[in-house]
């Protein structure tokens, strides 16, 4: 007897009479004897839901994760609040258990959420229009530079150095096995060297991709780079932050072609890196380059508002090898929780809680130069995370260490031969005691 | 039931919020004076405004108005729409696992990495394979994925000319364009009437410029190849490699392996078989298994067991690289790895059996009253040729949604591309033999129907929320985002 299989012995009898086969074996008579396993499969036995609950929660207790700890780790992944009403609304088995919506008439509700978290999106980016998800950040900006890459003139992208590590690592596989040069551009102080990608800026330029805020959290000024990157008729990607996005210009002001970025902030947890979101958006140009599902308004037979799947010609099942992605499944219910999200924040909710972040960040960082044990890795403007350089030379790994046996998740570790170098993170979520105390703490450390 | 058809905006009012923001009693600093104003948003932002019992019931009624397996059945061919157990849900959400941030150090992450590990043990036995990166999102990022470990495996060898990828007509449509993707070029072969690969046309593509070959068996017309030892010997034999599209793994648990079948490298698609939802479209899973010699390709980084710990590895000189951040969709491999242990080695097999025999069953009382393309065993789907007749009035998509007015998800339509007015049916294990018998007579009613009442099946559905949508209009003048009109803005 298994739970998820409703059909009795009675019943498997009934079935196989009907088609004058003796045994569920003579179903599988069509396999090739040289290839049957012909043997149980090397796995545990069913277990009952209490079995599998005690072995699983035994695994999921041996991590430390930031539900016991004070969380200040950020690089890619962050610890913003999660409204309570998500959780439940998604968990909707309406919602959950639909698969793309390939019928409209039985899944406007799937198709409509979408409608409105293209519409959220391309407003929260200033872009004009966005698709319906991607895989994630990192693998999003791969898809954009593809989009340049399948469009442009040129073999090369160019991407800034301050881009997070894993988006550089993840854009650089896509190139690789299509043929395009990744090429990076320096910084200078924590953010692209101007001049650097000026130097860089040819014919074969295909596409720039940058960060907001960068890797380092810092809100860097992209003015002027759009014309440059026109000029010499590449596309101009911007990877940003959603949450930055509220209070920080946007890739529409900035005059970028394409806005992509990871948007697991907008009410997606942690969850050990997945699943989460990408998000990609553009100017109305690039509308019908754009990779994977499309979600438009229509009416129908009686004249009603009705939402559907539309652009299809650009997708794989139609266009198979002349695809302009191979994205399917993408990541819809991590879109709708954004969607909820957005809505649940609302116009006001989300600039407030951006600038609660940056409030807070800004507080932490003078707390801990008034330590006297760092100092600014950078001088520049910031949202949400900041590097500090240690003085003396402690290592960061044993201050980390330090925080965590006292219940605090510390920075990353992003020292170098140089220097020692930690990334904090702050957002609306740490209280001042919180704070106050990460700076106690680092206090009582041995330096 | 209120027919509802307000989007979020239009419930909007200034002044509505459904959060509340903690201000902490800490710089009051403006943010221009952290945050240059040269740097900072000018356009306002337009977001909903809305209190949080409006939100709630604007999504409840949206929710009502999907489809999904816990509604009704949902035979959608290829897709493997099966039961998605609740426990599921709660093991990924323990906050061991859901609060885990991805930069922790593997010391503290060590439950969650054996889970991982564990979970590709499992699925080597699976598969007959020797290792697997849980790292791709998807079926297609699988793919892509495992494409690329083969295009790195060709050139580590120097054999640079092995530029094309062999892909069936019949094969799905992520095959060719992931493969376009990873750089390669298709040569498209021909498949037999039954969806199987020619061995001739095979044979004449094969060749020193071959990277390898994408099949999907059984076959996308739910057909076991039964070539397929020879398939492999001869795609070998010409220095190529052969992937396994495991979208159809649900055929075959426990009763043969793509290992021993030949295949090189594979791809699952843990939405599919290994019962985790689909979600409207995602988060789905695609691990990507390989055999030893491939082991060095796979994406960084891997999880390795030492003698005390689990920890993360990146040092791999002749990796593809990293095709996602961070590990995959962990919180997906959890639901996974629960409904293996649910089941065991027996439930597995037990649900192959069954998907098999659910799709014979229905296969076999339909036979009678629609086109039959393939007269012959099916595995977990089979796919039909449309409504008899030549004169008929219907098509196949009339026939879909007809069944959409009988409360019944359609199966795939028109896909595979190599059967005319192709019905695709796959039941999964996860129904029983009374909802099968229903779906049966109501297929049978609906084939006489397209005789006696043309009209019921060309006007359907009409029991839905909406009825048939003009596509041409969505794709000719795209409206693909909300924008206020006057007579929706003044509402305040």
């Amino acid at each position: 007897m298994f739970p998820y299989i409703p059909n009795t012995d009675e019943d498997v009898a009934r079935m196989l009479e009907a088609l004058g086969l003796d045994s569920v074996e003579a179903l599988f008579s069509d396999v090739p004897e040289a290839v049957k396993l012909n043997r149980r499969l090397d796995l545990c036995a069913p277990l009952s839901e209490t079995e599998v609950t005690k072995q699983i929660k035994a695994l999921a207790d041996q991590n430390v994760s930031t539900d016991s700890l004070v969380c200040f780790l950020g690089a890619g992944a962050y610890d913003h609040a999660v409204p309570s009403v998500i959780k439940h609304l998604i968990g909707r088995s309406e919602f959950n258990t639909a698969y793309t919506p390939y019928q409209p008439e039985i899944s406007q509700g799937t198709l409509q959420a979408i409608f409105e978290y293209q519409t959220m999106i391309a407003n929260l980016t200033g872009m004009d229009v966005a698709n319906a998800s991607m895989y994630d950040g990192a693998s999003a900006t791969a898809e954009a530079a593809m989009l340049a890459a399948a469009n442009q003139k040129g073999d090369t992208v160019l991407i800034a150095s301050t881009v997070h590590p894993e988006t550089i690592a993840v854009v650089e596989t896509y190139m690789r096995f299509k043929g395009i040069k990744v090429v990076q551009i320096g910084a200078k102080d924590g953010v692209m060297d101007r001049d650097a990608l000026t130097a860089k800026l040819n014919a074969d330029v295909v596409g720039v991709v940058v960060q907001q805020p960068n890797f380092y959290g810092i809100v860097e000024d992209y003015s002027g780079v759009a014309e440059a990157v026109h000029e010499a008729k590449a596309l101009f990607i911007m990877n940003v932050d959603p949450i930055g996005a509220a209070l920080l210009k946007t890739p529409g002001e900035y005059g970028a072609d394409l806005a992509v970025g990871e948007g697991q902030p907008l009410g997606n947890g942690l969850n050990y890196g997945g699943p989460y979101l990408g998000f990609m958006a553009s100017t109305k140009k690039q509308m019908r380059k754009l990779p994977g599902r499309i979600v438009g308004q229509t009416v129908d037979l009686d004249g009603k508002r009705a939402f559907t799947l539309t652009l299809q010609a650009r997708e794989q099942h139609i266009r198979r090898e002349k695809a302009t992605s191979n994205i399917c499944s993408n990541q819809a219910l991590n879109a709708l929780t954004a969607t909820i999200f957005m809505s649940v924040t609302g116009r006001e909710g989300l600039y407030q809680m951006a600038a609660e972040t940056a409030r807070r960040a800004y507080y932490g960082y003078e707390k801990l130069l008034a330590t006297g044990h760092f100092k600014p890795a950078y001088a520049q403007p910031f949202f949400r995370e900041f590097a500090l350089e240690v003085n003396g030379g402690a290592d960061v790994d044993s201050i980390n260490a330090h925080l965590f046996e006292n219940g605090i998740l510390g920075g990353l570790n992003i020292s170098d031969d140089n220097a020692q170098r930690i990334l904090f993170c702050i957002t609306e979520k740490r209280t001042v005691e919180e704070i106050d105390r990460l700076v106690e703490v680092l206090e009582a450390y041995p330096w | 039931m209120v027919n509802y058809d307000q989007l979020i905006f239009e419930i909007s009012k200034p002044g509505r919020s459904a959060y509340r923001v903690a201000k902490a009693d800490v710089c009051d600093k403006p943010i221009e004076s952290i945050i240059p104003a040269g740097l900072l948003r000018e356009t306002s932002l337009e977001l909903p405004e809305v209190s949080e019992p409006q939100l709630v019931r604007h999504y409840t009624l949206l929710s009502q108005k999907n489809f999904g397996v816990d509604t009704g059945f949902y035979p959608l061919g290829s897709c493997t729409m099966k039961y998605n157990p609740k426990l599921n849900e709660d093991m990924a959400g323990f906050s061991g696992f859901a609060a885990l941030h991805p930069q922790q150090k593997t010391q503290q992450t060590q439950g969650a990495l054996e889970l991982m590990y564990d979970l590709s043990a499992m699925l080597s036995e699976i598969g007959g394979m020797d290792a697997f990166t849980l790292q791709p999102a998807a079926g297609a990022h699988g793919e892509l994925t495992g494409l690329m470990i083969m295009k790195a495996y060709h050139e580590s060898r120097g054999d640079q000319k092995r530029t094309k990828i062999i892909v069936p007509d019949s094969a799905h449509g992520t095959n060719p364009a992931s493969a376009n993707v990873a750089g390669f070029d298709i040569v498209e072969i021909k498949s037999t009437r039954m969806g199987e690969i020619d061995l001739e046309s095979l044979k004449a593509a094969l060749g020193d410029d071959i990277a390898g070959l994408m099949l999907t068996n059984p076959n996308t017309l739910g057909l076991f190849d039964r070539n397929i030892v020879e398939i492999a010997r001869l795609v070998h034999e010409a220095g190529g490699l052969l992937y396994y599209d495991g979208a159809n793994l649900n055929a075959i648990l426990g009763q043969t392996r793509p290992g021993d079948m030949g295949f090189d490298v594979v791809h699952y698609n843990l939405h599919k078989t290994f019962s985790t939802p689909h979600g409207g479209g995602g988060p789905g899973s695609g691990p990507v298994g390989v055999k030893a010699f491939l082991e060095p390709f796979l994406p960084t980084p891997v999880v390795i067991k030492s003698e005390s710990s689990y920890d993360l590895s990146y040092d791999r000189p002749l990796s593809i690289g990293k095709v996602k951040s961070f590990y995959g969709n962990f919180g997906i491999l959890v639901r996974a790895y629960t409904f293996i242990l649910s089941m065991g080695a027996e439930g597995l097999k037990r649900a192959s059996e069954m998907a098999v025999l659910n799709a014979s069953y229905i296969q076999e009382k339909l036979k009678d009253h629609y086109q039959v393309f393939a007269n012959t065993k099916c595995k977990h789907e089979f796919v039909l040729a449309g409504l008899k007749g030549e004169l008929t009035q219907c098509s196949t998509l009339d026939v879909a949604k007809r069944l959409l007015d009988y409360g019944y998800h359609p199966p795939t339509i028109y896909f595979p591309l190599i059967v005319p007015n192709a019905i695709m049916i796959e039941p999964t294990e996860s129904e029983s033999l009374e909802t099968l018998d229903d779906f049966i007579d109501i297929m049978i009613k609906i084939s006489e129907e397209a005789d006696t009442n043309p009209e019921a099946l060309k006007q359907a559905p009409t029991t839905t929320p909406i009825r048939r949508v003009d596509e041409i209009r969505a794709a000719r003048t795209p409206i693909l985002k909300w924008e206020p009109t006057p007579a929706t803005s003044e509402e305040a």
